[in-house]
């Protein structure tokens, strides 16, 4: 008899947590009707919502790379109480809830907050605006690109920076031509999870910009809205939000995979 | 061309103190497993920064803590194969001898440069590896490409640390044999960390250095060691 790592009870016990991810998932795609989807897509906060969403969402993983690569670059080549600390400081956004970090935002940089009074003397004023919306964005998502890209760097081996400046590279050169291409597949892997956080973005973004459709209202925000009105609008807006994660789950599973394969890939045509 | 090497390092509690030197023959170094022998390479090849002392070859000084003098790795003109020989595992075997060459000023076209690393590759009975990917070469032809590509780069001081040790009695015999060739013809002074004393006398290296925690406590010609080892280790060595 062939042996069987999980057996039956294993499966039995299994099926719980798999249900309760999966079963919403059937819900919400069985609950409208191909007709409902279209009046959810033709209705007018859908459009403007999504263009949002996705304006602010590339603006945010672009600046979450260009500051978070230094920061894990930083985190995974250094050593001491410091760098151990600055460790615990940039996971604190996934442990505290978004709510927070959105009133923690206001503070910083509302009108009588932190910043807020320097920033207006020189003339921006940051919440309730678009731009709000990518701080939000940024402050919430960051740590999934920067954990997953200093895990990849603290893996690269350390003789292979240093043949490289042996052999006449600058610190940024073994870094752009030996460290980001050995680390791309785990680099990659963090920005598509820094992405689909920002896209279902809601607590933060609802306390620090607020819900203002064109300016602030982003997918998530847009659901909430129509939730109060049409229930059939709010379930054809999700079901359009759970397809482009689902878009994104794809290119997270494989992209990774890829870049490793490309490899043997170039093996075979040599 | 000699050279001179005196550092101080510190990695966590371990601390090195040592001092070598050589001309144009391979020296030796030897020593137990965390006697320093991996830290005084990359002090010298500018990848672990020392404390204190002064590194010279030839007429150039790479690093003087007195003098305040601390050169960048990419300006030492060292060539450091590592243990696990350093391949870059993204680029293939032709790219990665040319890599040296990619930094060098004056700029050489692609194409040349491409064809100086073809050439060497040829020189060394390895141009059929040119497109190969490092995943697919046996540890003996990740040596040679190792060292194809620190010579490419035409280094006044080559390290090679511990060179032989991975491999096979059949590609260590052959990879003895190649070393010992191209360190003669090219007269390039190397520091070749071994655990071997076969490659001792292989490579023609004459004289040993023996490094016991983190201090040399030996050093002299192989036959002078062989007929008074300083301590057990030496003895063993070459018993």
């Amino acid at each position: 008899m062939r042996y069987r790592r999980g057996g039956r009870a294993g499966v039995v016990a299994a099926l719980p947590m798999l249900a309760v991810v999966t079963v919403p998932l059937v819900a919400l795609a069985s609950a409208s009707s191909p007709a409902e989807i279209a009046a959810g897509v033709r209705h007018p906060l859908f459009l403007p919502a999504l263009w949002l969403s996705a304006r602010t969402t590339v603006a945010s993983l672009a600046v979450i790379v260009v500051a978070g690569t230094p920061l894990a670059w930083w985190l995974a080549r250094s050593s001491g109480r410091g760098v151990r600390v600055a460790e615990l400081l940039v996971d604190l956004p996934v442990v505290i809830p978004p709510a927070v970090m959105g009133i923690a935002l206001l503070q910083t940089f509302g009108p009588n907050g932190l910043l807020g009074p320097a920033l207006a003397s020189l003339g921006v004023r940051l919440p309730f605006t678009a731009a709000a919306v990518v701080v939000a964005q940024v402050a919430v998502s960051a740590p999934f690109y920067v954990q997953g890209a200093a895990a990849a760097f603290r893996r690269l081996d350390e003789d292979l920076l240093i043949v490289a400046r042996t052999l006449g590279q600058s610190p940024a050169g073994a870094f752009f031509r030996i460290a980001v291409p050995l680390a791309l597949p785990g680099m990659v892997t963090g920005a598509a999870l820094s992405w689909a956080r920002a896209l279902g973005e809601f607590g933060a973004t609802l306390f620090f910009a607020g819900n203002f459709t064109g300016s602030t209202q982003t997918m998530p925000l847009a659901i909430y809205t129509a939730l109060e009105s049409d229930t059939r609008v709010a379930v054809a807006l999700a079901l359009v939000l759970a397809a482009a994660s689902v878009l994104l789950l794809v290119p997270l599973r494989t992209v990774p995979t890829l870049l490793s394969r490309r490899a043997n890939a170039r093996r075979r045509r040599a | 061309m000699n050279w001179r090497v005196r550092v101080c390092a510190r990695a966590g509690s371990f601390a090195l103190d040592a001092a070598v030197a050589g001309d144009g023959a391979p020296v030796a170094l030897i020593g137990p497993n965390g006697s320093g022998k991996t830290i005084l390479l990359r002090a010298i090849s500018g990848g672990h920064p020392p404390v204190a002392g002064r590194i010279r070859v030839g007429g150039r000084i790479l690093y003087d803590s007195d003098a305040g003098v601390r050169l960048a790795p990419e300006r030492r003109r060292i060539g450091y194969v590592p243990q696990g020989y350093g391949i870059f595992p993204h680029l293939n075997v032709l790219e990665n001898v040319a890599f040296g060459l990619a930094a060098a000023r004056p700029r050489q076209p692609r194409g040349d440069r491409r064809a100086a690393a073809a050439a060497l590759l040829g020189e060394m009975d390895c141009a059929h590896l040119a497109r190969r990917l490092p995943a697919t070469l046996s540890g003996g032809e990740k040596q040679r490409v190792a060292l194809a590509r620190a010579l490419l780069a035409e280094p006044d001081l080559l390290l090679l640390d511990e060179p032989l040790a991975a491999l096979d009695a059949a590609a260590r015999r052959d990879i003895r044999r190649f070393l010992a060739g191209h360190l003669a013809t090219r007269n390039t002074p190397a520091l070749v960390v071994t655990h071997d004393a076969r490659d001792v006398r292989a490579l023609g290296a004459r004289s040993v250095y023996v490094l016991e925690g983190g201090s040399v406590i030996q050093r002299g010609a192989p036959e002078s060691l062989a007929a008074s080892p300083a301590t057990e280790f030496v003895r063993e060595f070459f018993g």
